[in-house]
């Protein structure tokens, strides 16, 4: 098993989640998910499994059709940080002026709110850049805003959706190590989405993998790597072994 | 080579090219000025009538001006309206495009007779003409704001205010900016055609009354020089017009930016 994870009572309690669209599509069938305080859990599964349904719900951007979903976050705005697959930055605002979106629709735009926006900016390495505007930056660096803004208010639980899907190799990677190290600075929970099984696996301490639609939860388990995880960590046999196995109940979570 | 110098360099090579032609055409031809003058004829009449044609410009540009900043505020406001409410724009949008679509040569009349200060009917007539673009464009540009965005601005608690103040009319800004260049052209034209139709701008007369006029006279060369200097004015607004849409969105819309790099 891994390393100790501070899960007393979890952050957020999912049963029987399901949810069905005005069109008929059934996307989620019975979601069972529970996540302890600190966890960095990877939501894995096939395109199309309802993942990023289950992300809006749980943000509490869309409702579920059925199903409980508790939070033991507080319901103020900023306790819940989202990241979008695209970096959806707005292009008419700085680096800056993105990263403190949430504050300035708080009305919090005080000399506290820019320092910690700078030093979120810094955080996410962008130091220096932070009066570019978001179409002078590489999709990595924007991605990085895009992380940044989602950090800075200190959220308890952060949302990944797929976040680094459409970036480069040698970026994902770098982005993968940062990501690790904010997590380990902060300590928020994570909930991650992604369709990488090596991805998952290097992040996180848990693991849940979801069927086809109409999706549910048909594994859950620890990930039995080492912390922390670094460059060496994709060479080990510990990492190879649980990439072998997540892929392979991942190929039967399609198949069924 | 310089592309800003090529950019210049060729139109302008073009253009004198083709008045060259026009002037040897004419002489060579022997067609009577009154049916084509010659180049130099229309500059002789600009240089001759300027002053007077000059102050017959000012009276056609207030009037455009004052239309396509009529038009621009009405126009962003209705649209604001427009995408604050979707059974409003529903309700009333149609209207918009009958108004858009009448001739204004055929409604013109109609505004002469109820407008009685005619700046002010001229002005309406240009308007109509200037309103639609700004509206169709600035309400598809409102309602255009990117939809992880407007999740996050919902997930961070954000007013209807915020949403419309930081979100949807940057969004819109490019729209409108583009739509601002259009109407500009519209309302110079707008106020042409209303002054044809009205006949006189009363005390004052715009440039279109003196193109019928030296019309009626067969005053062609002078007739000339009045539309040379309406298209420069058409040409002059759309420049100013895109200056301020390049100074606006410079940093950051793909419209100007890349521009900048060039």
């Amino acid at each position: 098993m891994s390393d100790s994870i501070p899960s007393d009572a979890p952050i957020l309690k999912l049963s029987d989640v399901r949810k069905r669209f005005g069109s008929g599509v059934e996307a989620l069938a019975g979601v069972d998910l529970s996540i302890g305080r600190g966890e960095f859990l990877s939501i894995i599964g096939p395109s199309g499994c309802g993942k990023s349904t289950l992300l809006r719900i749980i943000a509490g951007l869309t409702p579920p059709s059925a199903g409980t979903c508790e939070l033991a976050v507080d319901h103020a705005p900023g306790r819940i940080g989202f990241v979008f697959q695209d970096p959806t930055l707005m292009p008419w605002s700085t680096v800056t002026g993105n990263v403190l979106l949430p504050f300035r629709i708080g009305r919090r735009n005080g000399p506290e709110a820019r320092e910690r926006t700078l030093a979120a900016v810094r955080a996410v390495g962008l130091g220096g850049f932070e009066g570019a505007y978001p179409h002078q930056l590489s999709g990595g660096m924007r991605m990085r805003v895009s992380i940044a803004r989602a950090l800075v208010t200190n959220p308890d639980l952060l949302l990944l959706d797929e976040p680094f899907a459409a970036l480069d190799e040698i970026t994902r990677m770098a982005l993968n190590d940062d990501l690790l190290r904010l997590w380990a600075e902060r300590r928020p929970t994570i909930l991650f989405v992604t369709h990488s099984v090596f991805e998952s696996v290097y992040l996180s301490t848990r693991i849940a993998v979801m069927s086809a639609r109409p999706g549910r939860v048909t594994a859950d388990f620890a990930v039995d790597v080492p912390q922390p995880r670094t460059r060496a960590t994709r060479m080990s046999t510990a990492y190879t072994a649980t990439c072998d196995e997540v892929s392979a109940i991942l190929a039967k979570a399609i198949a069924a | 080579m310089n592309r800003l110098w090529l950019r210049i360099t060729a139109p302008v090579t073009i253009g004198i090219m083709m008045l060259a032609l026009w002037e040897a055409a004419v002489r060579v031809s022997g067609v009577p000025v009154y049916i084509l003058p010659p180049p130099s004829a229309i500059a002789q009449s600009l240089w001759v009538d300027g002053p007077s044609l000059l102050g017959s410009l000012l009276v056609t540009l207030r009037i455009t001006l004052a239309a396509l900043a009529a038009a621009a505020i009405v126009g962003g406001v209705i649209s604001l309206v427009f995408s604050l409410s979707r059974i409003v724009e529903i309700s009333f949008f149609p209207y918009a495009v009958i108004l858009q679509v009448t001739p204004i040569v055929a409604i013109a009349p109609l505004i002469i007779i109820w407008v009685h200060t005619p700046f002010l009917a001229l002005l309406v007539c240009a308007w109509i003409v200037a309103f639609f673009p700004i509206v169709s464009n600035t309400t598809v540009g409102l309602n255009s704001a990117d939809r992880n965005l407007l999740a996050l601005f919902r997930l961070y608690g954000a007013s209807r205010a915020q949403v419309l103040w930081f979100l949807r009319i940057p969004t819109a800004l490019p729209y409108f900016l583009a739509a601002l260049r259009i109407s500009g052209g519209l309302a110079l034209i707008g106020a042409v055609v209303a002054e044809f139709v009205a006949g006189t701008g009363g005390a004052e007369t715009g440039l279109a009354y003196r193109i019928l006029e030296a019309g009626y006279r067969l005053a062609i060369p002078r007739l000339f020089a009045a539309l040379f200097l309406l298209s420069v004015t058409g040409i002059a607004i759309y420049l100013v017009l895109d200056f301020i849409s390049h100074r606006l969105l410079r940093h950051w819309h793909e419209s100007a930016a890349h521009q900048e790099e060039e």
